[in-house]
């Protein structure tokens, strides 16, 4: 059982997609408007991750190597449509406050540098727990960003209203500018308190391409990234 | 007509801007911001890909997702199709104009899996535009992709000679960077157009 749980704890604290390994970029940004959009952005994306770890890792000595990129986007794209059509029937709130970013979860790099790193290397069991723990650090990270974008811009979390009604919201907080300052600032608090991140070497050394690193033989990075995460 | 056009480029370019209001291309927004010269070069591999594929992807879905009802499988044709494109459009450039993929080349892989060129094949699906009008859509977003790296890329220059507190080094500075970039086109939202 203590493999699992290190899975787990590496995927919440020491390799956190969002905070740690700065993947995903894209929906961290764009739909923490609110508490609620994070948690449900996290969770659609945990449900993906679990199940194309699993796949991946179960296929992983059927695929061959030359071909198993276009494999691994095969197998993604259709978990996430089939999650698109699933979200769509039953939380249709949700589904329309999220819109294309569901659809993108395809390219969300944690997806595709986690099959490379680590499920076509481990067994199916190993590589589920990967995906729940890859897959809770992302929704704890994008539920917290969302939760204080959410509190400084509207005053509410998770929709319900905390600040006294003397505060005012700062609304820029809700609106684009808002995720470039907020994720800004947490990041350079753990570097204040010297938390390990790859942020500043992931914008130095391999370009910050997350997706490209993981999916692109030619960049020069795909084995080091590899490596490294 | 033409000025509908012209008004799908404004939106795309400035006041929906890919980078800095639809948060599309963010990966490498941040990392290939460097120097303006790269960032250049890849702003115009980017409009080249997203034209491109904004085409294909239209052709694909007005003559065979929409006609034989498929359109729950837009996702999975779509990322094949861009991600097949690329490979087609590098060796075609390799092949065909050298000086070019000298320029481009190196971009070209990069692009594959920047979720704007997927994102705007799947906006122009839910705007239900036509074959002209997604092409447009396609090349104003990629050059307001260009205009923002460019400009971040302007920006980094010369933050690297500033004295800026340790914590904010890296990746905290360019991201406010980005987000000082972003209220600067919140501006554009309030044109009436």
């Amino acid at each position: 059982m203590n493999q699992y749980m290190e899975r787990i704890y590496n995927g919440v604290v020491k390799e956190n997609p969002s905070l740690v390994l700065m993947l995903g970029m894209c929906p961290t940004l764009a739909v923490t408007t609110s508490a609620i959009n994070g948690l449900g952005m996290g969770v659609s994306s945990m449900i993906v991750l679990i199940f194309s770890n699993m796949i991946i890792s179960a296929l992983r000595n059927v695929i061959p190597d030359e071909v198993r990129l276009p494999a691994y986007i095969v197998i993604t794209a259709s978990l996430v449509t089939i999650v698109d059509l699933l979200m769509q029937a039953y939380t249709p709130g949700l589904y329309d406050s999220l819109g294309i970013y569901i659809p993108l979860i395809v390219v969300n790099c944690i997806i595709l540098g986690r099959a490379e790193a680590y499920a076509n290397k481990h067994t199916p069991d190993l590589a589920a727990f990967d995906g729940i723990g890859m897959g809770l650090g992302f929704t704890i990270a994008l539920t917290v960003i969302g939760l204080v974008r959410e509190l400084i811009g509207a005053g509410t979390a998770f929709g319900f209203t905390i600040l006294p009604e003397s505060v005012p919201p700062i609304a820029i907080f809700v609106k684009a500018p808002g995720a470039f300052l907020v994720i800004a600032f947490i990041i350079a608090i753990m570097n204040g308190v010297h938390i390990h991140t790859e942020a500043n070497k992931k914008v130095e050394g391999c370009d910050g391409c997350c997706a490209t690193c993981s999916v692109s033989h030619d960049s020069g990075c795909s084995d080091k990234e590899a490596t490294k995460a | 007509m033409n000025s509908s056009l012209m008004l799908i480029i404004i939106t795309t370019a400035l006041v929906n801007n890919v980078v800095l209001s639809q948060f599309l291309g963010i990966c490498s927004f941040l990392g290939v911001s460097k120097q303006i010269k790269t960032s250049a070069s890849l702003g115009a591999a980017v409009i080249f890909v997203i034209t491109i594929a904004s085409a294909v992807a239209n052709l694909l879905y007005t003559f065979l997702l929409k006609p034989l009802d498929l359109t729950y499988l837009n996702t999975i044709v779509f990322i094949l199709v861009i991600a097949t494109l690329v490979q087609i459009v590098e060796m075609f450039l390799k092949k065909v104009a050298p000086p070019l993929y000298q320029a481009l080349g190196i971009y070209l892989p990069l692009i594959t899996t920047n979720c704007a060129v997927l994102g705007v094949a799947l906006t122009n699906v839910q705007d239900e535009y036509n074959f002209l009008e997604s092409v447009t859509a396609g090349f104003g977003t990629g050059v307001g992709y260009t205009i923002a790296i460019v400009l971040l890329a302007g920006i980094r220059e010369r933050i690297d000679e500033s004295a800026i507190p340790a914590p904010f080094r890296g990746a905290p500075v360019v991201l406010l960077s980005a987000a000082l970039m972003s209220i600067a086109f919140m501006g554009f939202s309030s044109l009436s157009l």
